[in-house]
């Protein structure tokens, strides 16, 4: 039961490394959060518009950051992260949509700047690559199994067998369950 | 089939070591720049020591030129710019200044001290022209042909190599 657990768990946790979508994750959820834990209701909020912020921490924390290429615009103190974040909200308060803005970043840093790259010919290796594996995978784990359970018994190493004399090696707790009282 | 199960695995370690072999080589900092091949962003900006007088886009069409991202508080530019001064000297090509991020009285002593090979310095105090340029690390130094089409970007320092062997082919073919 606790195995099945703990197996599940592994699978759970290697999925996740296969997403591309893995590092894009943590820095959103993040930015998103203080965004939202940083307005107490009663106090008087810290940005002009907090909505705005918000709305605009979301979008930059999507978005690499070029001078210090492993932080988001939005967590990025570098002087540019900063000019960006301004001109993210500018364009949100004229009306543009979150598309709109990506493309602004896309059409002047490349599709480097998305933590989240779009699916097509370039970035087909990236985005199946790690299932393609994941597959592969199972499938020589199937067939190594397969092969295993058509194996004759003298193909594998006998189970120890205790008579009643020699008394049972009490360090290695597997065997006990095989062996007859 | 004996031999296969051992060639398999080998065959595919060596295509990771051939991977991350020429990962080594590869610099994240030197990010291919969407805008070569697309025209240059509009910009009007006053000159560095002339503020009353604009130079827009349009202004610089029908000619080859160089757009060197620089600024006062720059390090890097300190060591690309003797290069530069001496690359004007040539007069291959009008060569302009996109003083990026800067204050007028410093970026002029600057120049004052260091020698100016620029034809003229475009004043972006609020950055905005090089936001609008892409540029993420000064300097940077843009090749635009007469249509004011971006055709070649350098990120970093220019190096005489750089200069030589891939600014002045790339001006003799647009020219030519």
């Amino acid at each position: 039961m606790a195995d099945a657990r703990r197996i599940a768990a592994a699978i759970a946790l290697a999925l996740s490394f296969a997403s591309p979508a893995f590092a894009a994750d943590a820095p959103a959820e993040v930015a998103s959060d203080a965004a939202v834990r940083f307005q107490p209701p009663t106090a008087a909020p810290t940005a002009a518009d907090p909505a705005l912020e918000a709305r605009m921490l979301a979008i930059t924390g999507e978005l690499r950051c070029l001078v210090c290429q492993n932080q988001t615009i939005a967590d990025s103190h570098a002087d540019l992260a900063v000019d960006l974040r301004q001109e993210v909200r500018e364009m949100l308060r004229h009306g543009r949509t979150p598309d709109e803005i990506r493309r602004y970043m896309t059409d002047r840093y490349g599709d480097f700047v998305l933590y989240r790259p779009p699916f097509k010919a370039s970035t087909l290796v990236l985005w199946l690559g790690p299932a393609a594996l994941l597959a592969l995978a199972l499938v020589a784990l199937t067939i190594v199994i397969r092969r295993r359970a058509r194996l004759a018994d003298d193909h594998f190493e006998a189970d120890p067998v205790f008579d009643g004399d020699t008394p049972e090696p009490a360090s290695d707790p597997l065997s006990r369950t095989g062996t007859p009282a | 089939m004996r031999v296969l199960k051992f060639l398999i695995p080998l065959a595919v370690f060596f295509v990771l070591v051939g991977f991350l072999y020429r990962g080594l080589k590869l610099d994240p900092r030197e990010v291919p720049s969407p805008l070569i091949g697309k025209p240059a962003p509009e910009f009007a900006l006053t000159q560095l020591d002339k503020p009353e007088q604009t130079i827009r886009r349009a202004d610089m069409l029908g000619k080859v030129w160089l757009l060197n991202v620089w600024a006062s508080w720059c390090e890097a530019c300190r060591e690309e710019h003797p290069y530069l001064v001496e690359f004007a000297k040539l007069k291959a090509l009008p060569i302009y200044g996109l003083d990026y991020k800067d204050e007028r009285a410093p970026a002029q002593q600057w120049l004052t001290d260091r020698g100016n090979p620029y034809d003229a310095s475009l004043f972006d105090a609020n950055g905005r022209v090089g936001i609008d340029f892409g540029v993420y690390g000064v300097p940077e130094t843009f090749l635009i042909d007469k249509q004011g089409v971006i055709r070649f970007k350098q990120i970093g320092p220019l190096t005489p190599e750089v200069l030589n062997s891939q600014v002045l082919p790339l001006l003799r073919k647009l020219n030519g």
